[in-house]
């Protein structure tokens, strides 16, 4: 670890602090359908969809129809997806006459692209048509980082109401996110990725020859756009296989600090949403204060571990950090810093190997993904998913004053915490039943490319990322089979939607209740104290369940290192 | 007066309840508990695997052997807690079931006096029985006609006879108390087997107990994560295979057992009979559990000044005479005018001048005085002595007795006009000390003497000792305190502000106090008061929390939701103390449950596997001496903490009055560090002793 390091660290997270409150005061305004500094130019745009649409505005939803509204929604954008995918060889804007893709993969891609997983089992340059790109994949990139933001919208009113039916309209929330916040922010980052060099063409690739002479196909197309929202709506699906690792999607170091920065920004901004909307900006800090405890925690682990290096390696007469598996350009702090953010943020996007990080170093990542991805989180998801775990926390603890429990003046009861609980178990399941599954049968052990514990490693990280909605890949798990694909796409799918709706159910549920005035004897739940129950909490009940199977992964084989061993392939 | 308390575990007790214990492993008890139940499938299906394994002389019998025990114990345990907890309910039923010994009832017939004997159990709901000194009243009823002593020890434990009479605030009998003297008319209320003190006997031995809201929820939570272990548990077997090799099912038993939530599952029921019983011992009635968990969540408390706040009358604090005349002088007058005054205001008066001015009580016969007693005509008492007529009551009365003139009805300037015969700056002057006395909340009493004003007497609400000190408790808990009372705004404001209550309801009736309970409601307040009239029960059935008198009326003990049988209307503040020491406790053993998971996982998760990954040792911090004493010492910690703790669950967890603040900060520290802690420790000193003992 060295000082420059942990400066770039400690200037990443101001960059990001410093976007908090601007953004959120933004966002609240959107959201609460206030005018905004955009609304002269899209205010006609907006009203002209809602006409087309036949919505009106004003009609709120109850949450079961916004619950309703919003699968109907995924349900036919899969279908789309799915159909876009399967005839994309027909279909128009494929330079490089891309063929049909299988149905397996086809149907793990739209999982993963409505569930803003972005989990990529196909390289996207060698599969891919442009129009599966942009028509495709990236509307799905706006569309699912919308929902998610709306979801943890409509869960924020259900804290910020009181003794109302409804959390407000999936329709306009959706448009609102997708026009006055995603596009806007999107086009000024995707030309200021421009100007960092990364290409935005329709032309097909780019033949050219090397220096030594040998002729060499360059991938190009509509890159800067995807990337753009790939970034700040974590989804995470890199337009080239080699995702954020690739110089053209990824060229320089400033491009790399600001990707890193664009993945926590609206994420960490909506705990400020979250704050003005419950009349108190201190209760959205707290949220934070929460996140960037286990965030600090976990990129000092990783980056000491990567730091440190491999002791195998070490005891060899190598000395140094490790840095297999990582871009020369970015080094070891810019890739660790860049692992753990787009783990914590369920982005996905990643700028090294994961799989060649030492056996901490890369545990950080899983362990991110394991809790749910509640550090700072995809957009929305990260909001709701916390606020899961706050009432969880709440209910735990909140006994302890001598009082039923209540957060921001709603009573926390049977029905919220049934939905909190419902909500929690999904992950468990998904993550390791779809592991334990992969370890038994054979075309589950046919994938990791390592054996003994990295091999373990790598089908646990897998499922954990599928589960989890990150995306990322560990990589070494050769994951385009049909029995990956489904796995992990029925995995995407449990782990977004059975969170989705219990969150919903409890917005309604809160909405619809008083609001208790807060006094001396309620709850603190904007110190300290709280921010610290609440990651012993998240760490206890969220982390350690994975604690058995962090055993078998990571935690041997670090140890295993440690002592000088190796596990021989076949082992 | 409370009841001789019980220790925690007298023999009388732990008898009954080991058989209970055992009586409760009953699977269609045991699924009312959830966690529980799981532990005693597990067990049953372990037990029935062992017996197979002995018959066909399997490897490791010792060890699961006693795994399979410390299963058994751990549900054992728990069904002990409960059954000690009711036992305890029990013991205080058993008192008052010898009170319901079989009466004979005297039936009127209706017909003049005459009445027919009937058992009393076969009395209905408007019968209407006699019932004379000596005898047995034979339900729960209200007194039509009539009024007796009534000797209410068998509930109350209360041995002084309490008064009840037809018509007013203390109408209300109750089955099982004795008549002492006179004979009443009771018409019965409630039909056999539904009587107050079957309800009673029901309630503390916790048969008619349901859950509580929070219980429900707490128990949906604790579902929950036994599921997620479920999980977590049951992809164990995979991941090893995956790793060559395989895991014994008792040790995933013994560590799926350790990491439920077992604690807190085992004594969630015994908190809640025990708070119940707590608040019994303390002579208070809750009708459900939900009624004491609501006491806990009080955000607002209404008061009644009268006999609560303030001790039930006013009385005589100062003399303040006017210009020209002693204090000697007018506490001598206002004494002798209050001489044969029995109210307690004029007993006071007498007090004050004896014990502040040193004079004597006189005989009024000695001084050949006559008394002249007080009328609404009047608003005046005092005595004629021989050459003297003093005089004492409402300062317009007296100033125009004094001046000759019509008595003068307050603001009537033009009446007050014709005072002259006093000097009209004696009558300002007592006006303005009047003025004065009432701004601070006291009621003026002018005194003359042969028509010359000589002063006025200050008469006080005495506020209670200690009670601003209580309410600034409350306030640190944050519940605010609404005084009601009768009097007039100014005078309820000057109260108000001596006994330190956040706000007061003045010139208060039951409309009003019904007006105000639902605003505060409306708000998202939970409201708690106690009332004794029939005008009260709407207030008492509309609070969150009403503590009715045992006193009171049947109407007012129906709709509250408590009964003080003390009728004690102070008490409401530690029937708040009860509730959330119940939700103190309940909140405080869930965390120190959730938190013991992490040295569970660092005992059993080494030695499970050990056998493949020999380098997992590492994680082996407590330094257990083998794999199987580190889970056999896991399971035993596990088993021998729920016994360990069955003292808290039924005494509660401490309660202090301070904010919610400082008591999460302390109950972290204590229940969640110490959650944390204590089991490194505990699995630790039990390791060595299962090592020392050879037992694995």
């Amino acid at each position: 670890m060295t000082v420059n390091g942990w400066i770039q660290i400690a200037l990443f997270c101001a960059v990001v602090l410093a976007l908090v409150r601007p953004l959120g005061g933004y966002m609240a305004r959107v959201f609460s359908g206030e005018r905004t500094l955009l609304s002269p130019v899209l205010e006609p745009v907006e009203r002209g969809l809602y006409r087309l649409a036949g919505i009106d505005r004003t009609h709120e939803q109850h949450w079961l129809a916004y619950a309703t509204a919003m699968l109907v929604f995924h349900a036919a954008g899969f279908v789309l997806l799915y159909a876009l995918l399967r005839l994309q060889a027909v279909l128009p804007l494929n330079p490089d006459g891309q063929g049909a893709v299988a149905p397996d993969l086809a149907f793990n891609t739209a999982a993963s692209f409505i569930t803003n997983t972005n989990w990529q089992s196909y390289g996207g340059e060698t599969t891919l048509s442009y129009l599966s790109q942009m028509l495709g994949l990236t509307h799905q990139n706006f569309l699912s980082a919308a929902t998610g933001i709306a979801l943890a919208v409509a869960l924020v009113r259900g804290f910020s109401r009181a003794s109302v039916r409804t959390v407000g309209s999936f329709w306009v929330d959706l448009t609102r996110g997708t026009l006055y916040l995603l596009l806007p922010l999107c086009v000024v980052f995707t030309l200021f990725l421009v100007w960092q060099g990364i290409p935005q063409t329709l032309g097909g690739a780019v033949a050219t020859t090397t220096l030594e002479g040998a002729s060499q196909t360059i991938a190009v197309g509509p890159v800067a756009s995807q990337v753009a929202i790939k970034m700040l709506g974590t989804n995470g699906g890199g337009f080239f296989n080699a995702n954020a690792a690739h110089p053209l999607e990824n060229p320089t170091a400033l491009s790399n600090f600001a990707q890193m920065v664009s993945i926590f920004a609206i994420g960490a901004a909506l705990t400020n949403l979250f704050g003005r909307s419950v009349g108190r900006e201190r209760q959205g800090w707290a949220i934070l204060a929460a996140m960037a405890v286990l965030f600090l925690a976990g990129i000092a682990i990783t980056y000491g571990a990567e730091s440190a290096g491999s002791p195998v390696l070490n005891a060899l007469g190598l000395p140094g950090g490790n840095m297999e598996g990582k871009e020369v350009r970015f080094g070891i702090v810019a890739s660790a810093l860049f692992a753990v953010v787009t783990t914590a943020a369920s982005c996905g996007a990643v700028n090294a190997m994961h799989d060649s990080f030492t056996a901490l170093g890369g545990m950080i990542p899983l362990i991110n993904m394991e809790l749910g991805e509640i550090v700072v989180g995809g957009v929305g998801a990260g909001l709701y998913g916390m606020l899961v775990f706050v009432i969880v926390t709440i209910f735990v603890a909140g006994l302890m004053v001598g009082r039923t429990p209540e957060y921001l003046g709603k009573k926390i009861e049977a029905r919220e915490v049934k939905m909190a609980m419902l909500a929690i178990l999904c992950l468990p399941l998904m993550l390791l039943g779809g592991t334990a599954l992969a370890t038994v049968v054979a075309a589950g052990l046919a994938g990791p490319a390592n054996a003994g514990p990295h091999g373990f490693s790598e089908i646990l990280y897998a499922f954990t990322s599928a589960a989890a909605n990150n995306g990322s890949a560990f990589g070494g798990l050769a994951a385009n089979t049909t029995f990956y694909n489904t796995t992990l796409a029925a995995g995407m799918l449990v782990g977004r939607f059975f969170v989705i709706v219990p969150a919903l159910a409890i917005a309604g549920a809160l909405a619809a209740k008083k609001t208790v005035p807060a006094s001396s004897g309620t709850f603190p739940t904007d110190g300290g104290l709280f921010v610290g129950l609440l990651v012993g909490v998240i760490l206890i009940v969220g982390g350690l369940t994975f604690f058995p199977a962090l055993a078998l992964g990571p935690i041997v084989e670090h140890l295993a290192g440690g002592l000088g061993q190796t596990f021989a392939a076949g082992g | 007066m409370s009841r001789p308390s019980q220790t925690l575990f007298s023999a009388a007790l732990v008898g009954p309840a080991l058989v209970g214990a055992v009586r409760k492993l009953d699977p269609r008890l045991m699924v009312r508990n959830p966690v529980m139940f799981v532990v005693e499938v597990v067990a049953l299906l372990t037990t029935i695997l062992f017996v197979r394994d002995a018959a066909t002389g399997a490897a490791d019998l010792a060890f699961s052997g006693q795994i399979i025990l410390w299963l058994w114990f751990t549900v054992l345990f728990a069904n002990f807690a409960e059954a000690v907890a009711e036992g305890r309910g029990k013991a205080q039923a058993e008192s008052l079931r010898r009170t319901r010994t079989e009466t004979l009832a005297k039936r009127l017939t209706g017909r003049g006096d005459a009445y027919e004997t009937v058992p009393g159990n076969g009395l209905k709901v408007g019968d209407v029985v006699l019932v004379e000194a000596g005898d047995i009243i034979p339900s729960d009823g209200e007194v039509i006609l009539g009024i007796a002593s009534v000797n209410e020890a068998a509930i109350t434990g209360e041995s002084a006879p309490v008064i009840r009479e037809s018509g007013g605030d203390r109408s209300a009998v109750t089955g099982g108390t004795q008549v002492l003297s006179d004979a009443i008319r009771v018409r019965i209320t409630a039909a056999a087997g539904s009587t107050f003190v079957d309800r009673m006997i029901a309630l503390v031995e916790g048969a008619s107990r349901q859950k509580t809201p929070n219980e429900i929820a707490l128990n949906i939570l604790l579902a929950g994560l036994t599921l997620i272990f479920v999980f977590a548990v049951a992809s164990i077997p995979s991941f090893a295979s995956y790793a060559g090799g395989a895991i014994p099912l008792i040790v995933l038993v013994a560590l799926f057992v350790t990491l439920i939530p077992t604690t807190i599952g085992a004594l969630l029921s015994a908190i809640g009979i025990a708070g119940m019983d707590r608040l019994v011992r303390f002579n208070v009635l809750a009708m459900s559990g939900r009624a004491v968990e609501a006491a806990g969540d009080v955000d607002t408390l209404l008061l009644d000044k009268t006999g609560t706040i303030t001790l039930g009358n006013r009385q005589a604090t100062a003399f303040r005479p006017v210009r020209g005349v002693t204090e000697q002088e007018l506490a001598d007058a206002a004494q002798l005018a209050s001489l044969a005054d029995e109210t307690p205001e004029g007993r006071s008066i007498v007090v004050l001048a004896k014990e502040g001015y040193g004079i004597g009580a006189r005989d009024m016969g000695h001084l050949d005085a006559t008394f002249v007693p007080f009328t609404a005509q009047t608003r005046m008492s005092g005595v004629d002595l021989a050459g003297a007529q003093i005089r004492k009551g409402a300062v317009e009365a007296i100033v125009a007795a004094a001046g000759g003139g019509p008595v003068a009805t307050r603001g009537s300037s033009a009446a007050l006009a014709y005072a002259r015969t006093a000097s009209t700056e004696g009558v300002e002057e007592v006006r303005a000390i009047a003025d004065e006395v009432a701004r601070a909340g006291g009621t003026p009493l002018a005194v003359s003497r042969d028509g010359r004003l000589l002063g006025v007497v200050t008469l006080k609400d005495i506020v209670k000792g200690g009670i601003r000190e209580r309410f600034a408790e409350l306030r640190r808990m944050g519940i605010r305190t609404v005084m009601i009372t009768g009097d007039n705004p100014v005078t309820a404001a000057a109260i108000a502000a001596e006994a330190g209550v956040d706000d007061f309801l003045a010139q208060a009736t039951p409309e009003d106090k019904l007006a105000l309970i639902r605003k505060e409601q409306a708000e998202g307040k939970l409201v708690a008061m106690c009332g004794d009239g029939t005008n009260d029960a709407p207030a008492l059935a509309q609070a969150d929390v009403g503590v009715a008198m045992n006193t009171g009326t049947v109407a007012a003990r129906e709709a509250g939701n408590m009964v003080d049988l003390d009728s004690d209307p102070t008490k409401l503040i530690e029937i708040v103390g009860i509730g959330k020491q119940l939700l103190m406790t309940r909140g405080a053993l869930t965390t120190f449950s959730i938190a013991n998971d992490v040295a569970k996982y660092f005992a059993i998760i080494p030695a499970m596997f050990l056998g493949l990954y020999p380098q997992l040792q590492a994680l082996n911090v407590m330094g257990l001496a083998s794999p199987q004493s580190a889970i056999l010492s896991a399971i035993i910690f596990n088993a021998l903490i729920i016994v360990a703790l069955i003292p808290l669950a039924l005494r509660g967890v401490a309660y202090r009055a301070v904010g919610a603040g400082a008591l999460l900060r302390q109950n972290l520290l204590i229940y969640g560090l110490g959650g944390i802690l204590v089991p490194f420790a505990g699995i630790k000193a039990i390791d060595l002793a299962v090592t020392a003992l050879h037992l694995a």
